[in-house]
């Protein structure tokens, strides 16, 4: 990395950093102002050494190849368009997918955290969809747990022996269903119920996303294998480079 | 790409265009709201009370009102299109250096 980028890098990341930790923070779908400040400030927190840990994951990862770069730009912009597309589903309700487990399977979990916190950025700011006062929390969800379980179920499959591109399928799909089982529970937490508490709560939300993101985890799944495919096909020098192993 | 791999991916492809069409026609005249949407009446429902957020987007404060729909469109629609140019541009890289590779060692043979 020369000097200004790596002084580029080191401005945007901080900028990042720091409306991570605004006192306002929130979910991948909770909306602006939807969380008390209290747990927008906790989720901020809690998802920021993940971020710095993503920071420096990618710039290790650029100094031992730079190539990796191209990759590390297709990852980010496969989340860019999996996550603006609002998906039609079974409950008569539309959400979209996150697109974070590629990057996470190809750069490791933490690396992505910083990828999809500039999806989030970007449509906290321009689309008045999630928000900066819920970036903390959504952050959490979407670009710390999602890919976080993804790639554990990733290397889970490899030790198992499945089928690759079933494991490649198996670790986005459930990536995906966990970022809004997270969101759930995230709400649940802000907004107990009167009677029950919490825990009916959690049944209560899961209810309304879980069904609707079902089918778009299995089409997210999809859409990764066919992406790895073409990967596998085209670029084997730079998946060699990441030490992705081939099947 | 191998035959077998062209293959595949024609599959998913209609598959992932089934799984998306399917909740179309299945549900003929719902309305399709955001899910968020959902979850905040969800919020209603389950503290009672209608919930005042207590801060509104940051572009909506700009505005000073909500943002139009049709630029919503717009702008998620740049969002698409940055993502797929990228995408479509490296791997586009990628193809035709495979090409020029393979016939490269054609002609050395």
């Amino acid at each position: 990395m020369t000097k200004k980028e790596r002084k580029l890098v080191s401005l945007a990341v901080s900028l990042a950093l720091a409306a991570g930790t605004v006192p306002a923070a929130g979910a991948m779908h909770i909306m602006e102002g939807y969380l008390p400040p209290m747990m927008c400030a906790v989720w901020g927190v809690i998802a920021l050494p993940f971020l710095i840990a993503g920071f420096f994951s990618i710039k290790r990862t650029l100094a031992h190849d730079r190539r990796a770069i191209t990759l590390l730009a297709m990852s980010a912009a496969f989340i860019f368009v999996i996550s603006s597309l609002k998906i039609p589903s079974v409950t008569g309700s539309c959400s979209h997918m996150t697109g974070t487990g590629l990057g996470a399977m190809l750069f490791g979990p933490s690396a992505v955290s910083i990828l999809g916190v500039i999806v989030l950025l970007f449509q906290a700011i321009l689309l008045a969809h999630g928000g900066l006062t819920t970036l903390g929390a959504n952050t959490f969800s979407m670009a710390v747990a999602g890919p976080f379980v993804s790639y554990g179920i990733y290397k889970l499959c490899q030790k198992l022996k499945v089928n690759r591109h079933v494991s490649i399928f198996l670790a986005a799909c459930l990536g995906d269903l966990l970022t809004y089982c997270v969101t759930s529970f995230q709400l649940a937490l802000a907004y107990p119920a009167a009677e029950g508490g919490m825990a009916v709560s959690v049944v209560k939300f899961l209810g309304v996303f879980a069904p609707t993101q079902l089918p778009l985890a299995v089409l997210e799944g999809i859409l990764t294998v066919i992406v790895m495919i073409a990967l596998e096909s085209y670029a084997r020098p730079e998946l060699r480079a990441l030490g992705f192993e081939e099947g | 790409m191998t035959k077998q791999n062209k293959k595949t991916i024609v599959v998913l492809l209609l598959l992932s265009v089934l799984l998306i069409v399917a909740p179309v026609l299945a549900l003929r005249g719902a309305e399709f709201g955001g899910s968020d949407d959902a979850g905040s009446v969800m919020v209603e429902e389950v503290t009672g009370e209608a919930y005042e957020p207590w801060a509104t987007p940051i572009f909506e404060q700009f505005l000073g009102g909500e943002l139009p729909g049709e630029l919503e469109s717009l702008l998620f629609c740049v969002q698409t299109g940055i993502g797929v140019g990228v995408i479509a541009f490296f791997l586009g890289r990628f193809v035709e250096r495979k090409k020029i590779e393979k016939e490269r060692e054609n002609e050395q043979k």
